[in-house]
């Protein structure tokens, strides 16, 4: 067993290591509180892009044309295939994938609250590619440099794939906004529902986010939930504007001063009820994952029947 | 004890001709087939590579980190093997 004192050493060079920006990788020492943190940051990052597919998937059947859907479904598939880099990039740390998936299905990880809310009309594929999308690059650009090699890499990997997710929504709700009365108030329908609950995506405010100095510190996280949150206002009201929608916000108003957006209050007892397991589709989301686990178990064994049985057929050719 | 019975594979790809095979992450598969397969779909979604190379994750010794300092300290001194050690005098090329 490693003493007192040498513990301490190794967190003073592992400590000097993040602030000369030298990246941590899977075999190298780090302190437990660190690796439980990714863990759990990372697992909760894959969840989201797993249980993401759910909203979007609800609309691939009713997509109305045949480009619209290829678009959405290379999207979801997309979304698959960051959840994959991710479990994988949380396995560098010793964490088991099934594991991981039984903590989603049993209600102890979390997963992002947007994905709690309901997707109403077609509208919604443009809003939540637009506005969720744009929100989530906001996040996991700065998650390209984390200290954490096989996480920064992961999501080099996402970012690069993100931005035809944001534009295909944009796309899909501009045109709308340029539609028919009807497929305007459809447009502006799904930004009054997803502009808060996409705000809510950046977490906490700071003042009430007490685990982010502790991240910052081990550069895992870069900037604050509310410097994230004021640049993705401040990027999006102008789009917004530019396609003839109304962010539903009273409060909304440029400083000249500052040159930011302010904006109202967020609905933070909302927040909070979504994140406990009272959103509109909690429970549903969580129940869908779960089947999908337990009506896929015979496939996953049969695949294990059929590698066993070629494997002894190979050594049977062998002998 | 580890719930998951599909081992863990490391997904290397080459992304063109003439360029070496780059670890890219890993999967879960039950076979190598099937790992190939599962990195054609993870990783190459965007035509990212020409050859896949799958490896049981089990199978890679590495080295340990924490040795560094003495695994890597015979080269440290040896300075010599590099062109820079060698002044060339004003007037010499193709060197």
């Amino acid at each position: 067993m490693e003493k007192a004192q040498d513990i301490l050493e190794l967190e003073r060079r592992f400590q000097e290591k993040i602030d000369n920006d030298i990246r941590i990788e899977p075999n190298d020492w780090m302190p437990d509180a660190y690796r439980k943190t990714l863990i759990r940051q990372i697992s909760q990052h894959a969840h989201s892009e797993i249980v993401g597919m759910l909203p979007e998937g609800n609309w691939i059947t009713r997509a109305p044309n045949l480009r619209r859907k290829a678009v959405l479904l290379a999207k979801v598939q997309d979304e698959a295939g960051h959840g994959l880099y991710l479990y994988s990039a949380c396995e560098t740390l010793g964490a088991d994938r099934e594991e991981t998936i039984d903590d989603l299905h049993s209600g102890k990880a979390k997963y992002s609250s947007i994905f709690n809310y309901p997707t109403l009309s077609w509208a919604d594929m443009g809003a939540i590619g637009w506005l969720v999308d744009g929100a989530a690059i906001m996040n996991q650009v700065p998650l390209c440099r984390c200290s954490y090699g096989p996480y920064a890499r992961a999501m080099v990997r996402v970012c690069k794939e993100e931005s035809f997710h944001q534009r295909q929504g944009f796309e899909i709700i501009s045109k709308l906004a340029q539609g028919s009365p009807e497929q305007k108030e459809m447009a502006q329908d799904a930004l009054n529902r997803f502009w808060w609950p996409s705000l809510m995506m950046f977490g906490p405010s700071d003042d009430d986010s007490p685990n982010s100095a502790q991240s910052m510190k081990w550069k895992i996280k870069r900037n604050s939930n509310d410097e994230l949150r004021q640049l993705f206002v401040d990027v999006t009201v102008p789009q917004a504007e530019m396609i003839g929608l109304k962010i539903p916000d009273n409060d909304l108003k440029w400083n000249e001063a500052t040159q930011h957006y302010e904006f109202g209050e967020i609905d933070w007892t909302e927040f909070w009820e979504v994140v406990k397991g009272n959103g509109p589709c909690n429970y549903e989301r969580v129940e869908t994952r779960r089947k999908a686990k337990e009506n896929g178990e015979w496939v996953r064994a049969a695949a294990v029947a059929y590698a066993e049985k070629k494997k002894n057929k190979e050594l049977a050719v062998e002998a | 004890m580890k719930k998951s019975d599909w081992p863990l594979w490391e997904v290397f790809i080459r992304s063109k001709q003439g360029l070496n095979h780059k670890h890219v992450g890993s999967l879960r598969a039950a076979d190598a087939e099937m790992a190939i397969e599962n990195a054609r779909d993870v990783y190459t979604r965007r035509s990212e590579g020409i050859s896949i190379w799958v490896l049981e994750s089990k199978n890679i010794h590495a080295s340990d980190p924490q040795e560094a300092d003495s695994l890597y300290d015979p080269a440290h001194s040896k300075v010599y093997r590099h062109p820079t050690f060698y002044d060339v005098p004003d007037g010499i090329s193709h060197m």
